[in-house]
């Protein structure tokens, strides 16, 4: 049975593009998650031909199917479960065509978020979305998961920046949702699509969106007395009228951890900095930064900097951008969580998160995106510690009832897979929950594309299990 | 609950209530073709239930007409990217989900939704989304909802992100290459163009809209000609072969960089992958079994 399927896969694709040693299964058990899962057999397909044909034989012999791209997905979206048949999109990595009057490219799911931007960057424009991952994680990832970064502030997470999607769906077929023309026909398809995980299908063919690059850019970095007041002065910018580009905090362990790591230049003596950047025409730059120095002032700023220079502006968001490394030299186990909540409520929320982890015991870092409300609260531990696991689930179940009790969502980026699956009650209704379970079912009645993800047990009909036993590590 | 959401999903009722259609402004409403004969009216509930202008969002019923809704953000200097087209109304817009010619600017009608709260066909009052800015806790039923014609379930209340009102707006015109100021401009509000004249808006501090509308050979106007009836929806690229298509289109206004046309002749009827029409059709049956929602409406 194993045999014959292997076999088929390898007649459809080549040999050696269809893998199923102990050592293959091994590191795709699991993504950048703390739960691992089980690959019956990892596929490596170079074009949607190709994937149909994973699917169509996956289909054949009952098995699911589960789409995965760099595995850098934090909430378990691309563990295997169901001993699937794993179709990774990392050879698939071209970029189609690039429209630079029209504003749109046609991509590959696999190829990088970064590497996208630095084929665009010469002609004047960008893939807006810039996940701190962006160095590793593909498009096609950032569509399954509807992913953010620093820069979506103002210009929105990836389903603004998508406007086509050729996909495999569950069934084997292939075709194209929403287009490139201004009002495609019918449902918004693409819509639904993007921020589903991979339960309704895999992406082949992405034509995304460009944004020309601003044609001046300003970035402060802010050093405040408490976390509190970079808080409160995060919420005036934004009541003052002005959406900047970006606008991220970062506490006082991790800028002393960044620079121990890469020497950004940030004020380590501050107990928390913000990193602000204002883009657009020159007047409104000019306006945008004196007002983000007057309202960081009027909250007790202890240090204003204006990048001199392209240099300093990469060096300080390489430095925001290589926090997660930085923290590795403090505990050698970390989690990061992410929810969301207003503006207005984060002081309230981090003093609550402090006071979560105190109780468990644990060391807490944030470094976040502050101007969309979206914590990423980062619980630093080392796994070798016996019991230390229990208490960092009780405290990011916690954080994420705090979150959604002060008005906020489960998630703001990383999504909900197996990791936040559970939870999904905490926000939604069971009549909510059957409306989202009816959206999976057209496309997906046999729940046969990533199984067990995204909505818990019983959200329709009963079908779904617990995360499975010894799943979490 | 929530009493005027819940009398409006009483008033809906369940599948025992028949067909039933949600009227709004009526400034759409031959858009996805006539509602079926018999189909008993329902209006969604009215009013702003929650305005924080600090959070830049609004919770706001769909019955709400989209002036009222601006009046209220204005006074904090906001807005929404809804068109205010007269008389409609924030549910209509939305499940129309046509977006104004500001959407170069502002982006699609749908990028505003960030919560939903929509009556079902069975009657039941069901969230999508979340009020947050960001959120992506499970699938994205908002977009879904957006210009899906009530044919899935009638809007009642959504959450909706607001942006600043732009210190400065103008627009001016000229006989220019809409193509050509497109490039030449930093991020324009709108640019239409009938083929000879080009309108452009520009926003934003005042010292950057002087400045871009001198890198233009064009005058102050009030604002751009009216726009023609139809609305065809083309790729921004096939936008500069329209003056050789004038038999077809008659007089149009396209909105350049988006690819929208408004024209005076109504566009021909475009071929759909069967695979997508087949899916349609689960969609709208998985959340519709006995096609009660607005039925005769299509949203082609
Ligand atoms: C250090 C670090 C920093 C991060 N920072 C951010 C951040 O700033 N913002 C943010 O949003 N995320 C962030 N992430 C999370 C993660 O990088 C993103 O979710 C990313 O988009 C995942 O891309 P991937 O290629 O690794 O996808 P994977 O992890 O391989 O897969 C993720 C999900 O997408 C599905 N999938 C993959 N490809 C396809 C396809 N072609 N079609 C359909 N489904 C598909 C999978 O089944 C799975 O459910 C971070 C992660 C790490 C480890």
């Amino acid at each position: 049975m194993h045999d014959a399927l292997i076999a088929e896969l390898r007649a459809a694709l080549a040999p050696d593009r269809v893998r199923d040693g102990a050592l293959e299964r091994t590191l795709y058990e699991r993504d950048a998650s703390h739960i691992r899962g089980d690959a019956a057999v990892i596929c490596f397909p170079l074009d949607t031909a190709e994937v149909q044909a994973c699917v169509r034989i996956a289909l054949a012999h009952g098995r699911p199917f589960v789409a995965r791209g760099a595995g850098t997905g934090l909430a378990g979206g691309a563990v295997p479960l169901g001993d699937p048949v794993v179709i990774v999109t990392t050879k698939m990595d071209r970029v189609l065509s690039v429209d630079p009057g029209a504003l749109v490219a046609w991509v590959e799911p696999g190829v990088v978020n970064l590497d996208l931007d630095k084929q665009l960057a010469p002609l004047g424009l960008q893939f807006a979305p810039d996940p701190s991952s962006q160095q590793a994680c593909t498009i096609g990832g950032n569509v399954a998961n509807n992913s953010g970064g620093p820069h979506c502030l103002a210009s929105g997470v990836t389903s603004a920046h998508v406007v086509a999607l050729e996909v495999v769906l569950p069934d084997g077929a292939v075709t194209t949702l929403g287009g490139l023309d201004a009002e495609p026909d019918g449902y918004d398809l693409r819509g639904a699509f993007v921020g589903s995980e991979g339960t309704l299908g895999i992406a082949t063919r992405i034509a995304v969106r460009l944004t020309p690059l601003a044609p001046e850019v300003a970035t402060l970095l802010i050093g405040f007395p408490s976390v509190r007041d970079a808080a409160a002065a995060v919420s005036a910018i934004i009541a003052a009228g002005l959406v900047p580009a970006a606008l991220e905090m970062m506490d006082q362990r991790i800028t002393r951890a960044v620079e121990d790591f890469v020497h950004a230049g940030f004020p380590t003596d501050a107990a928390a900095v913000l990193l602000a950047e204002v883009d657009g025409l020159p007047a409104a730059v000019a306006a945008g930064t004196a007002l983000v120095e007057e309202v960081g002032r009027a909250h007790g700023a202890t240090s204003v900097q204006v990048a001199r220079d392209r240099v300093e502006r990469a060096g300080w968001w390489k430095g925001r951008k290589s926090a997660f490394g930085a923290i590795a030299r403090i505990k050698p186990n970390y989690y990061l969580h992410d929810t969301v909540v207003p503006r207005g409520r984060l002081v309230d929320v981090l003093d609550a998160i402090d006071r979560i982890v105190e109780r468990e015991d644990l060391i807490v870092m944030h470094v976040f995106h502050a101007g969309d409300g979206n914590l990423h609260p980062l619980l630093l531990f080392d796994a070798r510690e016996p019991g230390v696991m229990d208490r960092v689930h009780a405290a990011g179940d916690e954080i994420v009832r705090v979150s959604v009790e002060a008005g906020g969502v489960l998630s703001g980026e990383h999504g909900i897979g197996l990791e936040k699956r559970d939870l999904m009650p905490l926000l939604f209704g069971p009549d909510d929950l059957d409306a989202q379970a009816r959206l999976r079912d057209a496309f997906d009645p046999e729940h046969v594309a990533n199984p067990q993800k995204v909505l818990p047990a019983g959200s329709r009909c009963g079908d779904l299990q617990a995360v499975p036993a010894g799943a979490w590590i | 609950m929530n009493g005027a959401l819940d009398t409006f999903a009483a008033e809906v009722g369940g599948p025992a209530g028949g067909p039933v259609t949600c009227v709004g402004g009526r400034t759409q409403w031959d858009a996805g073709g006539p509602i079926a004969a018999g189909a008993r009216e329902v209006r969604a509930p009215e009013g702003i239930v929650a305005y924080v202008p600090s959070e830049m969002t609004v919770q706001v019923r769909a019955g709400t007409p989209v002036s009222v809704l601006d009046e209220a953000l204005a006074e904090h200097g906001q807005t929404v990217a809804l068109p205010d087209w007269p008389g409609a109304t924030v549910g209509g817009v939305l499940a129309v989900g046509r977006s104004g010619i500001r959407r170069l600017g502002y982006g699609p009608v749908r990028d505003t939704v960030l919560e939903v709260r929509a009556v079902t066909a069975a009657g039941a009052v069901v969230k999508a989304g979340g009020p947050t800015v960001k959120n992506v806790s499970g699938y994205d039923l908002c977009r879904l909802l957006v210009g899906s014609l009530g044919t899935l379930g009638f809007i009642g209340e959504v959450t909706l992100r607001t942006r600043p009102v732009a210190p400065t707006s103008r627009w001016v015109s000229g006989e220019l290459d809409p193509f050509e100021a497109l490039a030449r401009l930093h991020r324009p509000t709108a640019v239409l163009w009938d083929g000879q004249t080009t309108w452009i808006c520009l926003e934003g501090h005042p010292d950057d809209v002087q400045a871009q509308a001198d890198l233009l050979d064009a005058a102050g106007v009030n604002g751009p000609p009216a726009r023609p009836p139809h609305r065809w929806s083309l790729t921004p690229g096939e936008l500069r072969h329209l003056p050789g298509r004038a038999a077809e289109t008659g007089r149009f206004l396209a909105e350049v960089g988006v690819g929208l046309v408004h024209a005076e002749r109504p566009p021909p009827a475009r071929p759909v992958d069967p695979v997508v029409a087949a899916l349609q059709r689960r969609v709208k049956a998985a959340f519709d079994p006995e096609g009660r929602m607005n039925p005769g409406r299509a949203p082609a």
